[in-house]
Parts: structure tokens; sequence; C-alpha cells
């Protein structure tokens, strides 16, 4: 009998810790899926960050380092220098990433470091339970700003792809979603382009997922799609932000 | 027999890491120990290395736990506050079995304190250079040439047990010029690296590098299994030189910079007629309680110098049980003291025995 679907080899087989609903789950799919087309899994050293995904070094199925709570860029750097030959990913969310980590981040893309970054948005943080993420939309509400974001007291959004496309360093940033069919399969395409610039030496490449938390969000895994669509996307515009391949091609 | 060269002690220290084998170092600037990155920025890259210098003290130790990871031998180097934002990744170097060097020359504190040479991170060094359950091998050379025998053994050792080394020195230590040799090769016997994340090339399972148990039993089991490679470490690694210990009623007790100080103290005083001599601690963990237990059968009272405001001190009195009176001679934030206020000390000391 023919096989249409199974799992990519690069996904381990085991259950994973994540709500009903979340879309790590398909995330973690993705980037698999693209490690095994690519044939990269035997070669990959991926870094997990604390946070949701704290545990995705026990769902890849490759070499796995679990980092301290934004520093995963500095720990795939070391990584990467380390290994000349292999390919360095990090799987990092919100918090870990826009808020603890800016510095890492910002300074990973500034020195061009080649590795990819998977960078998962669903502005808030889930782990801990629902507290306000630097990517906490304005007014909305969570844990730690029962009353709604008040930009004027908590600060505003940020917006990384926007700010890292700034950088020389930066060889490829790009915002996409994974609400509906359309954008899962965008959200591929660019996940294997970020690791096929990283095979070429290209520098650094980083892909923004805008998801959703329906546990933390308080709604339903379908209304939390909805709520995706219709509060972040407007705010998060999904796009390409920087792709030195295309300025290449110009 | 290798040649001598003359160099200063941040020098010497990463010469002789590159000699040792290690081929990656990530720092960020800081007094007084801004020879050693310089060094490294000069040589490691036309060696085949790595030299980076991170956007932070905590950007650099988590390259050096990548780097680590993935099998390397790897050295970062810091002062005091620079340490205090490593002792994070420390924690998790600790706790996730990786082996690592960090050097610490320190200087005077607390908080930004100043750059003049100090020993107040003991305590960070032997008992707190981070959150959680868990030892670093600390080891105090005392002259340039130890600096770079240390530096050889450090990496072994981290490599041996697994687990982060650091090299605490000060400001003299970092800034002196001395003749030193280079061994050309280190002598123990080390495992292989199996664990690290070098990707898996086909050949064997996934590995990960991880800190991380919610099991609570499973995390007391793997604290338990690491106390029990300390309780190893602490029975085979102790090191300190005794120089007239023998028939000494009081034992002055100093290592690193402040050890060449009360040193010479103890040489006036014996010429002054006093049974006093030194033990000089070499490695800070495992504190070699075991040469105090020993020489506190005889000795009458004991005598810590040091360039802090007694830390080390505890050590000395944990070491012989508090079976000994145990005195204190020190200065602190920057100040180094003169060999004759330690000969002052040990001729008081002597007064109150007699």
């Amino acid at each position: 009998m023919a096989v249409v679907f199974d799992r990519p080899k690069a996904l381990s087989k085991v259950s994973t810790h994540y709500c009903p609903g979340c879309t790590h789950g398909i995330i973690h799919r993705l980037v698999a899926e693209v490690l095994d087309e690519l044939n990269l899994t035997d070669r990959t050293v991926g870094v997990a960050p604390v946070g949701c995904s704290v545990m995705a070094y026990n769902y890849f199925e490759c070499d796995m380092v679990e980092a301290p709570h934004g520093r995963a860029p500095a720990v795939a750097t070391g990584l990467r220098r380390a290994l000349p030959e292999g390919i360095v990913f990090t799987y990092q969310g919100d918090g870990d990433l826009a808020a603890i980590g800016t510095a890492e981040t910002v300074h990973a893309a500034t020195r061009g470091e080649n590795i990819t970054v998977i960078f998962v948005n669903n502005a808030i943080y889930g782990m801990t339970g629902g507290q306000m993420a630097p990517t906490t939309l304005p007014n909305q509400i969570t844990q730690t700003t029962p009353f709604g974001r008040d930009v004027k007291l908590d600060g505003y959004p940020v917006r990384v792809c926007e700010m890292l496309s700034t950088l020389t360093g930066t060889a490829y940033a790009e915002r996409v979603a994974v609400n509906n069919v359309k954008n899962v399969n965008a959200a591929k395409k660019a996940i294997k382009k970020a690791f096929t610039y990283q095979t070429q030496g290209k520098g650094f490449s980083i892909v923004e997922v805008v998801s959703s938390c329906p546990t933390n969000w308080g709604l339903s895994p379908v209304k939390a799609l909805e709520w995706l669509e219709d509060n972040m996307l407007p705010y998060y515009p999904l796009g390409v932000y920087k792709d030195i391949g295309e300025e290449e091609n110009k | 027999m290798a040649e001598k060269v003359l160099m200063k002690g941040n020098e010497a220290l990463a010469e002789a890491a590159m000699r040792a084998g290690c081929r990656f170092f990530f720092g960020y600037p800081i007094t007084p120990q801004t020879e050693v990155a310089a060094y490294m920025a000069k040589h490691m890259r036309k060696n085949g290395g790595t030299y980076l210098q991170a956007e932070s003290e905590i950007a650099a130790i988590n390259m050096v736990l990548g780097a680590a990871s993935a099998g390397q031998r790897v050295l970062t180097s810091s002062s005091s506050p620079g340490i205090s934002l490593k002792s994070e990744g420390i924690s998790y170097l600790a706790g996730s079995d990786l082996p690592a060097v960090i050097i610490n020359i320190q200087r005077g504190g607390p908080g930004l304190g100043g750059i003049q040479p100090s020993q107040s991170d003991y305590f960070q060094a032997t008992r707190g250079l981070g959150h959680g359950d868990f030892h670093v091998i600390v080891v105090a050379p005392s002259t340039v040439q130890e600096m770079v025998n240390l530096t050889y053994d450090a990496f072994d050792m981290a490599d041996l047990y697994r687990m982060p080394v650091m090299i605490l020195g000060d400001g003299i230590l970092g800034q002196m010029m001395e003749p030193a040799e280079f061994p050309t090769e280190s002598s123990r016997k080390l495992p292989a690296k199996d664990w690290a994340t070098t990707g898996t090339k086909g050949e064997r399972k996934k590995n990960i590098v991880n800190s991380l148990y919610l099991d609570p039993a499973e995390l007391e089991r793997t604290n338990f299994e690491r106390y029990e490679r300390y309780e190893k470490i602490k029975a085979t690694e102790q090191k300190a030189e005794c120089f007239m210990t023998e028939d000494a009623d009081i034992v002055v007790v100093a290592y690193g910079a402040a050890a060449r100080v009360a040193k010479n103290a103890v040489l006036a005083a014996r010429d002054a007629g006093i049974k006093v001599g030194i033990v000089r601690p070499i490695t800070l963990w495992p504190y070699p309680s075991d040469t105090l237990k020993e020489v506190a059968k005889t000795a009458k009272a004991f005598l810590s110098v040091e360039l802090s405001m007694g830390q080390m001190v505890e050590d000395i009195k944990l070491s012989i049980d508090c079976a000994k009176p145990v005195y204190l001679c020190n200065r602190t934030g920057g100040m180094v003291m003169k060999p004759d206020e330690v000969l002052a000390k040990i001729k008081e000391i002597s007064g109150g025995l007699k």
C-alpha cells in the first residue's frame, strides 16, 4: 500500500507535551520535513530555548543542546564555530528571543552568524502561564496585563523581522503564519529557504512564525486561529523583510 | 627542555591554553585580564582556532557552552564583575556536565569595585559560581610558570571530570612578568567525548546536552552522581605546597599573590627565631584540607593571609574542625599588604603563644 502520510524521520517518535490546538506541533513538523528533504539531519545540531518548546530536544531526531533562557543564539554561535561542516538552528519563543535574549539575537544577526533561527511568536509567555510577552499586542489581556497592555506604561510590542532586517549581517528574514493550509505551506517554503541559505553560507536567517496559544489566550483552537488572523496579522504583517538571495538576483 | 621566555602572566595563560589544545576563545573586554584576550586575538586565528569578542560576558559563556557541547577545548577569561555575569552559564555548564576553562583575574569588589588586584571572589569561586548544587575545580597559581602548568592541567581535569575548571588569579599575577617554559604535552589519560553534539553522521543515536530534569527524583539522581564524582576529586586532586611546616608552631596559609608576600614574612620571622611555616593551597576547590589536618597535629595556631575581608579563613577552620585558633591578616579593595604587616601579625600571635 502506498504511504501518503508519515512522520518525518527528523521528528522523534514520541508524544509532545504541547497543549491541544497549539501550533508548535505544526512548526516542529515543518522543520523536520525540511531537514529530511534537504538531507541535513545527520549533520544538524538544534538548540532548544527556555519556554514552551524547552523540551524540543526530545522531539527532533538530531543532536540537541538545551540553552539557558534567551542564550540560544550565543550557544548556536559556539556550535557554529566548532562545527564548520554542521547545520545549526535555534528554536525560540518570543520571550526567549525578543525579551531576555534580545542582545544575543541582535548580535548573532549583526555578526552574520551562519545559523537558522525559528522564532515562534504567539504574543504571550506560555510555559509560565500566560504573562505579557515583548510581542503582546496593545490592549491584549494577559496575567500580568489584567486590564490589557497599556502601551503608555507597558511599552509597545516589538516587531522582530523589521528590526533585524536593518542589520547587514541578516541574510534572510521572513514572517509567516500557521493559521491555515496556505500559510502553513508558505511557512515551510520559508523554513526551507532559511536552511538552504545556511548550507550556502549566506549568514543569519530567521523565520518568524506567527502562531497561537489557545490555552493562555483562553480560546478554543479554532477561535484562537481566528483571533490570530484578526489581531496579530495586522500588527505583524506577513512577508519577506530581507532576502539577500533575491537582492543578489536583481 | 623547552626554552624559557619572559612573559606577562595573562599572556602566559593564553599561550598555555593554545598549547594545551584550546582552539576556541570567547571573551569580553575587562581590566585587568585584557591581555589574555589581546594575545588570543593576535594568535588564535593564525593557529586555526576561533577568537571571538562577544557582545557580553553572558553571551561569551554561552558561546563557550556551545563549543564545549561540540566537544572542543574552550576558554573564556574575565575579571570579577564579568564572572558574576558568567555565573548563569557556569551553572548550566556544570548542570550539563560540560568541560570548559574559565579564567578569573580578580579585581576589588563588590559592585564595579576597582581595577586593582584582589582575592575577594574566593567565596564566589569555591561556593557560589551560580545557582544549584555544584562545584567547579578552582586552581590558584602564584607564579607565571605555575599559571602555565595549571592551565594545561585545567583543560585535562575539565575533560576528565566533565566539569568547568576555574583558574583563579589576580591583577598582580596577570600583569607581572616572569620567565616560564611550556611543557610539550600533558600526562593524563582522557576519555573519549562520545557525548558531544557534533551531528550524528548517521553513525549513532542522537546526543542531548541538557540540564533540565522535571522529575525531581531524576534531578536528585544526577546531583548525587555529580557529588560522587566530586568526592573522587576531593580524594585525588587536592594540591598544596608546604614550606617550613615540619616544626612550625604557626602555620601561615596563603594562596596566589598573597602567598608570595606571606613567604617573605615567614622567612623574616624565621630569622627572628619564630617557628613558622606556610601552606600554600594550589587547589582552592577541592581545598587541601588533608594537608591542613596533617600540619594541625603539631601547629599551635594558623594565620590566613588573604586579599579579602577574610574568606579563605573559613575553609581553614573547617579543614581543622576549629581545633586550633585561626587568625587573619588581610587587606582588601585592591590594597596589598607588605611583608612587614604579615610579620607583625606573626610576632603578635607568637607572643600570645608564649
